[in-house]
């Protein structure tokens, strides 16, 4: 059972996207798949982290390969708690889509490949070897390079060149260091490298490995948009439809640092004095300019696109401290920020449904046009910025805790800073949007009557969970405190990928 | 051998890197192309060259004299096949842009769209 368990999340957005491609001429048809596929996945995403919860981390060689020639899935409980959240927002996203996206591309083949999408990103939270995460990694780019430019407005395009571009070059970079890590060591499953580096320091060179470190450094910290790579993100996230944007902003730069995670706590582990040192470095840098960046917008979505990429240096932060709990903390933190940064997208769709646009100078006084969805907006946004009791909150003070007992006084620092500036950009949206009158000028539209019954659902399940991790903080975070003790210490996760079933 | 299949790996991948520099946009997909031939290349070489070798192990497991990996060439193949479709793709993509954009310089591409 365990072995199907850890198939389901990929081929059950495969099936769906195979369905949905043969109910192409129905739109109907493509919605009911689409929909009933998006909480299958989601079910066989928790009932997967029960079971590694229950019975700790499970591992499958498909194809009964044995495991350092074949491929493995494996799932600890990072891996699990990351799809269990693909699979919430792979839903909450579905749902908001069947009124968040223009007829004409949902008719086009949005559905299928929304699930081809997820089925990559699933993939690569499962997959325990290197070429096969490449592979993930292009199913769900070349997925998400069909979403950026469904549509086919003028815009678009020219965000869709510079995202296709900057993500190929980085897959290059990553199909680079794999062989050679290859050539180094003869095996690409992840297990197999860890224990083959950590036992002898003699027989591989430090200073290929330290090269090759940061081939990977670079190739996944563009795909996680991290500083100084992180330009073709503000330049394209707030192009495509809300949706799109809602479900790139929640999984997408994740699956980046996910996969930085993984190999810096499992491969790269012989030299954190400089490695990790660099990641710290890159950490801070990345939350300051994603910060500033998002301070000089005008533009609703353009400002979160800015945020993610000041969050993402919050998440990789604990991956440079590397304790266990400053992991921890990472883990927490990439949870909260998942779900609230795609419930912020959601709400600008929301928004710019109502407002006709998503340029502050035009919106406001939304909070006496829409009170319900001022209120559902300001829990993200103050959940982002990190005010108690929001899940937020607990997210940066495991961190600050973390850096703290480090003595890295700079980037604790840098991370308070950041907050405050991130509660000041978070509202001025408020103020700009929901709280001012609405500007009265010639020519504009006004607010639209429309029934957001499609929309506000997902926004309202995300919020609850945002509350509900906030409320539940510590459990959450005991549960996040086992998931970096088992990345810190990854002999288990060692032993059950290569010594096969457990 | 091995230092010609270097050098032919370098040449590729500096004039893919060069070719992505032109403001071009058809010189930006030549520039992808080149550099995953390179890298293809690059995974061909950390196989290390052999000639007149069977891919297979003997019983006792893998030994150390004369035998070659078919893994790369697996993974190349792999690897060969997704660029094709991702190029694919690309092409599409350019050729979609310039028709509505009117242009093929990267830089009057994002004109309109400054941050």
């Amino acid at each position: 059972m365990t072995d199907l368990l850890l198939v389901f999340p990929v081929l059950v957005p495969m099936l769906t996207a195979v369905l949905a491609l043969l109910a192409y001429r129905s739109l109907h048809g493509q919605r009911t798949v689409s929909m009933v596929g998006a909480a299958l996945v989601f079910a066989a995403d928790i009932a997967l982290l029960i079971e590694v919860v229950r019975n700790g981390i499970a591992a499958t060689r498909i194809g009964n390969w044995p495991a350092p020639y074949g491929i493995t899935f494996v799932a600890d409980e990072f891996s699990a708690l990351m799809l269990a959240l693909t699979g919430l927002i792979g839903f909450a996203v579905a749902l908001y889509s069947l009124a968040g996206i223009e007829r004409e591309s949902e008719a086009f083949g949005y559905h299928p490949v929304y699930h081809f999408l997820l089925m990559g990103v699933s993939g690569a939270f499962l997959t325990g070897d290197l070429f096969n995460l490449y592979v993930w990694f292009e199913v769900m780019l070349v997925a998400s390079f069909v979403l950026m430019a469904l549509g086919g407005e003028r815009r678009q395009m020219q965000g869709a060149i510079k995202y296709v571009a900057l993500n190929l070059i980085s897959s290059i970079l990553f199909l680079a260091a794999v062989g050679i890590l290859y050539g180094m060591a003869g095996t690409l499953n992840m297990a197999d490298l860890a224990s083959k580096f950590s036992v002898s320091d003699s027989e591989y060179s430090r200073s290929v490995l330290r090269t090759t470190s940061m081939l990977f450094i670079v190739a996944f910290g563009i795909k996680a948009a991290a500083f100084p790579l992180f330009f073709w993100l503000p330049a394209s996230y707030h192009l495509p439809a809300p949706a799109v944007s809602a479900l790139f902003a929640g999984l997408l730069t994740k699956v980046g640092v996910y996969a930085l995670i993984r190999v810096f706590t499992l491969i790269f582990v012989q030299d954190t004095g400089y490695t990790h040192t660099v990641i710290l470095v890159i950490a801070g840098l990345t939350m300051a300019t994603g910060v500033l960046g998002a301070v000089s917008q005008n533009e609703f979505r353009r400002i979160l696109s800015f945020h993610i990429v000041s969050q993402i240096g919050y998440m990789i932060m604990g991956l440079g401290l590397f304790t266990p709990l400053g992991l921890a903390a990472s883990v927490f933190y990439i949870a909260h920020h998942i779900i609230v940064k795609t419930n912020l997208f959601l709400v600008s769709g929301a928004v710019e449904r109502i407002g006709h646009s998503s340029d502050l100078k035009v919106l406001g006084g939304l909070y006496r046009a829409r009170p319900e969805l001022s209120m559902l907006f300001l829990v993200p946004a103050l959940s982002l910025a990190g005010l108690p009791p929001l899940s937020g909150f607990f997210a940066k003070l495991g961190l600050v805790k973390a850096g703290l007992i480090q003595e890295q006084y700079l980037i604790v620092g840098v991370a308070l800073a950041v907050s405050l500036l991130t509660l000041f950009s978070m509202m001025k949206i408020w103020n700009e949007a929901f709280w001012k009158a609405k500007p009265e000028r010639a020519g504009m539209l006004a607010y639209s009557d429309v029934h957001l019954r499609y929309q506000l659902t997902p926004i309202g399940l995300l919020a609850a969970v945002t509350l509900s991790i906030g409320i539940l903080a510590g459990p959450v975070f005991g549960f996040a405190e086992r998931a970096g003790n088992q990345l810190f210490q990854p002999a288990d996760y060692i032993r059950v990928v290569l010594g096969g079933v457990r | 051998m091995q230092v010609v299949l270097a050098v032919v790996i370098g040449v590729l991948f500096s004039s893919g890197i060069y070719m992505m520099l032109r403001r071009n946009l058809l010189k930006l997909l030549i520039g992808l192309g080149l550099l995953s031939h390179s890298i293809n290349l690059l995974i061909f070489a950390s196989a290390r060259l052999m000639r007149g070798r069977p891919p297979i192990v003997d019983t006792e497991g893998i030994s150390t004299s004369g035998y070659a990996d078919p893994l790369p060439q697996a993974l190349i193949l792999t690897a060969i096949v997704i660029s094709f479709g991702v190029t694919a793709f690309a092409v599409g993509l350019a050729h979609r842009t310039h028709k509505l954009v009117g242009a093929d310089d990267l830089d009057r591409i994002s004109e309109t769209e400054r941050l």
